[in-house]
């Protein structure tokens, strides 16, 4: 490769030389066939995506130490958006696993958890800023080694055309927190390759990931091993054992019903 | 002293800046009345109470005295100074129509509920559905089993108990005296709570 950029002409032909580069992270190009996305998130990263309903998004933790924070919006209206808290009162169920879904704030579903082998999820712990990220490694900017998960959403939030106001609490994937009997809070950030999740959309959305430590991970290093983001088209099963496990579920659907086109 | 005291009927929505080193004093009069609470700093409302990071930093799910209430920046915005009721919830939300549909049956749509509170307090503050965000229910119960389940049950809380938080930068608070009529975070049956700021 020429590392002569001195005229226009050259410094095209060395532009031009460096694609194919192989690396660990970034898209598949093109997308392999019977996929809508195929994508390596690695430690500080971010990605955003428009997912038709029906769409199966599948996360694999693939080394077994990722920490992936999700935040849904429906995409005909992002107003609407996950609500952690919704979804974890109106399921009488603080730990996520396999056939839980992820609410919107207007009493819909967004995201069905149809494959969970993980089942290690958190739904309480959606923080960490600059702020407290900078204070934990020196430099939370997302210019920097050690990025923030809430300035890496607002990141992929504003390519979407939407503000860092619209940020609400995330859920953070593939680390686990439980609560104590006194309200104290533990992690089980124990690594367990290969574990993975698939969401299926309920309705058009707009998701947003980043892969950074969780928040209550005491360990020295910055860790967040990357993340593989596929999604594909899938045909859904009638009935749909994921309507009706619940009555909670099953009304949940119905809400979800009346603003999908049939 | 006391620079503002009045009495918040039931099912009503309330909000007033509190200005740094103000206290913020909520006596629960007829006792297990929810107190559902967002804070805003009043000068940059993108900057806001966030649940997550309160809970992260004091590794607990319940709010106690000293509980420091951080923002999604991680900044101090208000400090509970003391409470008679042994402690508050930052992880049940807000009641909302809608889910309220989910959680009870479409009979209770068109009840009135907190996230509709919110909103009509919001509103007039320059916010909208946007900035509703996981909220304070002082004086709510909602303990997590072993299992992870999850919910509300019978208050601990009883006629007179209070708290009081002090603000460390000026905030926007909304108040919604919760409506909710389906679950016993208020015995059932709604009542009025007092509101003071001490200066």
């Amino acid at each position: 490769m020429t590392t002569d950029t001195s005229t226009l002409e050259q410094a095209r032909a060395h532009a031009r030389a460096q694609a194919g580069t192989l690396a660990i992270t970034g898209p598949t190009v093109p997308t392999p066939a019977g996929l809508l996305w195929d994508e390596t998130i690695g430690a500080g990263g971010y990605a955003a995506r428009l997912l038709p309903r029906d769409t199966v998004l599948r996360l694999t933790d693939t080394d077994g130490d990722a920490c992936v924070q999700l935040l849904a919006y429906a995409a005909g209206g992002p107003a609407e958006r996950l609500n952690v808290a919704d979804t974890v009162k109106v399921q009488w169920q603080a730990y996520l696993g396999p056939g839980a879904l992820l609410l919107s704030d207007m009493g819909r579903v967004l995201l069905t958890l149809v494959e969970d082998t993980s089942a290690r999820h958190d739904c309480l712990c959606g923080a960490g800023s600059r702020r407290t990220f900078d204070a934990r490694w020196g430099d939370g900017s997302v210019w920097g080694g050690t990025p923030n998960p809430r300035d890496l959403l607002a990141l992929a939030a504003a390519k979407h055309g939407l503000g860092r106001g619209d940020l609400p609490p995330w859920i953070n994937l593939f680390k686990a927190v439980r609560v104590a009997d006194d309200g104290a809070l533990t992690l089980d950030g124990e690594r367990r390759p290969g574990t993975h999740v698939d969401l299926r959309a309920e309705v058009d959305v707009l998701v947003l990931l980043a892969n950074t430590p969780h928040p209550l991970d005491d360990r020295p290093d910055y860790t967040a091993t990357t993340v593989r983001a596929t999604a594909r088209p899938s045909e859904r099963a009638a009935p749909d054992p994921f309507r009706t496990a619940t009555p909670e579920r099953e009304r949940a659907f119905l809400n979800t019903d009346e603003v999908v086109t049939r | 002293m006391i620079v503002h005291d009045e009495t918040l009927p039931a099912r009503a929505a309330w909000a007033k800046v509190v200005e740094a080193g103000q206290t913020l004093r909520i006596v629960d009069l007829g006792g297990n009345q929810a107190v559902d609470c967002l804070v805003y700093d009043a000068h940059d409302t993108d900057h806001r109470y966030s649940a997550p990071d309160t809970l992260v930093a004091q590794r607990n799910i319940f709010l106690i005295e000293g509980t420091q209430l951080l923002s999604n920046e991680g900044v101090p915005m208000m400090t509970v100074t003391g409470t008679t009721c042994r402690y508050h919830d930052t992880i049940g939300g807000a009641c909302s129509r809608e889910s309220n549909t989910l959680r009870y049956g479409h009979h209770t749509a068109h009840q009135h509920a907190c996230v509709d509170n919110f909103l009509d307090a919001g509103t007039r503050h320059g916010l909208g559905k946007r900035d509703l965000v996981s909220n304070i229910n002082w004086f709510m119960n909602v303990p997590v089993g072993a299992d992870g389940t999850l919910g509300i049950v019978d208050g601990i809380s009883a006629p007179g108990l209070s708290v009081d938080v002090r603000a460390e930068i000026d905030v926007l608070v909304l108040v919604s005296n919760c409506p909710q009529i389906n679950n016993p975070c208020n015995g059932f049956d709604p009542t009025p709570v007092r509101l003071q700021v001490l200066a």
